[in-house]
C-alpha cells in the first residue's frame, strides 16, 4: 500500500490513488491511534538522527551561529584525530567479539537447555539471564580483579604461586581489554536469550520425528537441517538485539577502568562521542562521530541479515 | 531407520550419550561463570567486617550478618537530600513512564497490526528500524531537542523519551498479529463497536503476556537508570543514581556497597521470577519475517 502512495502521481494510477485515499479515510482511526507514539518517535528518535546528519556538516557549539563546513568534521575525524582511530579499532574489535560471542552464547544455552524439565529450564534461565537485568552488579567484577591483595583473583593467584606480586589488572593495557569483554559477555544474555528459548519450544516436534524418518543421523544434522531454518525469525530478531547490545556498553568500561581508560586501551567511539558532544561541546563534531557510529551499526546490522539469509542452505 | 528412543513419555530423537555429557559439562561450566559473581555479591554483602578484610579473600562467608545493610541505610540517612526524595524520583520516573509505554504503545501496536491503513507497513519499518542503533548515538542531539522543548532537568525529559519505547511496541504488535484473530475483531465491529471500544475491550484482555513484557522492559530500563546528562538537579536524581553515591566512597564502604548491590538487583530478578513464563510466551512471536 505503502507503493501504491508514491506510485499515486502517475495519470494512469489515478484510480489507485483514489483507492488509497478512500483506504485512508476509511481508516482514519488508525493515524489517530497511532499518533502519540509516532509523535514521541518522531520527536526523540527520527529527529536525533536527522538532525545529527544536519549538524555534522556545521561548527556548531551549542553558542555560536553554526556555519556550515561541509565535509571538514569528517576529514578532521579520518585524517586528523589520531584517537578516533584508536576508538574506531577498538570498538571494532569489542563488536566484532562481543557480538557473535554473546549471540553464540544466548543460543548454544537455549538450545542445551531446551530438552530440560520445564521448572529446572526456569532456573536455569535466570542463572544465565539475571546478570543482564542486573544493573551495576558487573561492579563486582571490579572487586573480584581488584588490584590489591584483596582483591580475589589476586589472592587466589598469589596462593597458587602462579605471581608474585598483585597484577593491577584495570590499570594494565594488556588486561584491560579482554577484561570488558568478558564482563561485557557476562552481561550479554539478554532480549535475544529469552527470544532463542521461546522460539526453541515453539518449534513443532513433528518436524523432529519427520526428519528422524528421512535420515537425520544426530543432534547436530537436526540443528542445521531442522531447527535453525525454523527459526530464522528469531535468529534475525535476536541478531539485531545482540549487535545492537554489542555496541552499547561505554558503561561497563568507564565503571570498571575509569574514564578515559589507561592508554585509550578500551575508548570507543561511544566515549568519543560523549567527550566531545557532552563534555567539549563541538557539537558539529560529535555529530559527525554519531553518523559514523550511526552507519556503523546500520552496516553490521545488514551484513549480519544476509549471513542469517544462508543458514540451512 | 533412525534410532529412537524415549524419556519421560516424549520421543527423543538421536541422541548420543557422550553429545548429552559433553553439553551438561559446558552448561554447568558456562552456568559457573555467570553465577559465581552474583553469589559473591550476596556473600559479599553478609560479610561482618573482619571477613571482608580477611587476608587471603575468602569466597564464603562463615559469620554471615545483615550489619551492611544496616551501615546502607544510616549512610542513608546522612544524604543531603532526603533519601525517600530519590525513592520517590525513581517510582514516580518508572511509573508514569511505563504506563505511557503501555498504553501508546499499545495502541499503536493495535494499529499497526490490525488497522489497514495506508502506509502502516514502511511506517512500522521505520519504528523497527530504530532496535537497530543504541540510544547513546543520539544523545548529544537528543539533548538540543530537549533544550528546545524546555525538558531539560524535568521528569519529564526522562519520562516522555520512555513513552516512545520501540521493543515493548515491537513485542506487542507481534504478539497481537499471532494471538488476536481477526474474526473476534470482525465480529466486535459488525456489533457497532467503535475501534477504540475494540483494542480496549476485545484485544488488550487477550494479550497480556505481552502487557507483562512491555512493562517489564520499559520498568528495567527506568529502574536501572542512573545518572542522566538531562537531569542535573540533585533533587531530581534517582534512587540508582544516589546508591552509586554512596558506595563510591571507596573501599571503606565495600560491605555497604555490596549490600546496595543485592537491592538494587534483587527487584528486577524478582520481577523477572513471577513474570518469566509470560515473558518466554511474548518471546515466541518475537521473530523478523523479513
Amino acid at each position: 500500500m505503502a507503493k501504491t502512495a508514491a506510485k499515486a502521481g502517475s495519470q494512469k494510477d489515478i484510480s489507485r490513488f483514489r483507492w488509497t485515499l478512500k483506504e485512508m479515510n476509511r481508516n482514519k482511526v488508525g493515524y489517530v491511534m497511532i499518533a502519540p507514539f509516532m509523535l514521541v518517535f518522531l520527536l526523540f528518535t527520527v529527529a536525533p538522527v536527522v538532525v545529527s546528519m544536519v549538524i555534522s556538516f556545521t561548527d556548531f557549539n551549542l553558542l555560536q551561529t553554526p556555519n556550515f563546513v561541509f565535509f571538514d568534521n569528517y576529514i578532521r575525524l579520518f585524517l586528523d584525530d589520531d584517537i578516533f582511530l584508536i576508538a574506531v579499532k577498538n570498538t571494532f574489535v569489542f563488536a566484532a567479539i562481543v557480538g557473535p560471542a554473546s549471540y553464540i552464547m544466548s543460543f548454544m544455552v537455549a538450545w542445551f537447555i531446551n530438552e530440560l524439565e520445564p521448572k529446572i529450564r526456569a532456573v536455569v534461565t535466570l542463572i544465565f539471564y539475571a546478570p543482564s537485568i542486573s544493573g551495576q552488579v558487573y561492579l563486582i567484577w571490579g572487586t573480584l580483579f581488584s588490584g590489591d591483595s584483596y582483591g580475589w583473583v589476586n589472592a587466589t593467584l598469589i596462593n597458587l604461586g602462579l605471581i608474585n606480586e598483585e597484577i593491577q589488572f584495570f590499570e594494565n593495557a594488556k588486561y584491560v581489554m579482554p577484561l570488558c569483554i568478558v564482563v561485557a559477555l557476562w552481561t550479554s544474555l539478554g532480549t535475544s536469550f529469552l527470544s532463542f528459548i521461546a522460539g526453541l519450544q515453539g518449534v513443532d516436534r513433528s518436524l523432529y520425528e519427520a526428519g528422524a524418518v528421512d535420515g537425520v543421523r544426530n543432534r547436530w544434522q537436526e540443528l542445521w537441517y531442522i531447527t535453525l531454518p525454523t527459526m530464522k525469525p528469531q535468529l534475525m530478531f535476536g541478531a539485531i538485539m545482540s549487535i545492537t547490545g554489542s555496541f552499547g556498553f561505554g558503561g561497563v568500561v568507564d565503571a570498571l577502568c575509569g574514564n578515559p581508560s589507561v592508554d585509550y586501551c578500551a575508548w570507543t567511539i561511544m566515549h568519543h562521542l560523549n567527550d566531545y558532544g557532552g563534555a567539549r561541546f563541538e557539537v558539529g563534531y560529535s555529530s559527525a562521530i554519531a553518523v559514523v557510529l550511526f552507519a556503523i551499526m546500520m552496516g553490521a546490522n545488514a551484513l549480519v541479515k544476509k549471513l542469517i539469509s544462508k543458514v540451512g542452505s | 531407520m533412525a534410532r529412537l528412543r524415549t524419556r519421560k513419555h516424549k520421543v527423543v530423537l538421536n541422541r548420543s550419550v557422550g553429545g548429552d555429557a559433553g553439553i551438561t559439562l559446558l552448561l554447568v561450566l558456562l552456568g559457573a561463570f555467570m553465577f559465581l559473581p552474583m553469589l559473591y555479591v550476596v556473600m559479599q554483602s553478609l560479610k561482618p567486617l573482619d571477613e571482608l578484610w580477611m587476608f587471603p579473600p575468602r569466597f564464603y562467608v562463615v559469620n554471615p550478618t545483615f550489619r551492611n545493610f544496616k551501615d546502607l541505610f544510616v549512610l542513608m540517612n546522612t544524604s543531603w537530600v532526603p533519601f525517600s526524595r530519590y525513592i520517590f524520583n525513581t517510582v514516580f520516573i518508572t511509573v508514569l513512564g511505563t504506563l505511557g509505554n503501555l498504553f501508546f504503545g499499545s495502541l499503536a501496536a493495535y494499529a499497526f497490526s490490525k488497522v489497514m491503513f495506508p502506509g502502516r507497513k514502511w511506517m512500522f519499518k521505520a519504528v523497527r528500524s530504530s532496535l537497530m542503533f543504541h540510544k547513546t548515538v543520539t544523545a548529544v542531539t537528543n539533548f538540543i531537542i530537549m533544550s528546545a522543548l524546555h525538558m531539560v532537568d524535568t521528569y519529564w525529559a526522562l519520562i516522555i523519551p520512555a513513552w516512545g519505547h520501540t521493543l515493548g511496541l515491537y513485542l506487542m504488535k507481534q504478539f497481537m498479529e499471532s494471538n488476536v484473530t481477526d474474526a473476534v475483531l470482525e465480529s466486535a465491529r459488525l456489533d457497532g463497536a467503535s475501534e477504540f471500544r475494540t483494542f480496549w475491550v476485545i484485544a488488550m484482555p487477550m494479550v497480556k503476556p505481552a502487557w507483562l513484557t512491555l512493562i517489564i522492559y520499559s520498568f528495567q530500563d527506568l529502574w536501572n537508570a542512573g545518572s542522566s546528562i538531562y537531569i542535573h538537579s540533585e533533587q531530581l536524581k534517582s534512587f540508582n543514581y544516589a546508591i552509586g553515591q554512596i558506595t563510591a566512597g571507596g573501599i571503606k564502604r565495600a560491605g555497604a556497597s555490596a549490600a546496595s548491590q543485592v537491592i538494587m538487583m534483587a527487584v528486577p530478578i524478582l520481577v523477572f521470577v513471577i513474570t518469566q513464563s509470560n515473558i518466554i510466551e511474548t518471546m515466541g512471536s518475537s521473530g523478523m519475517k523479513d
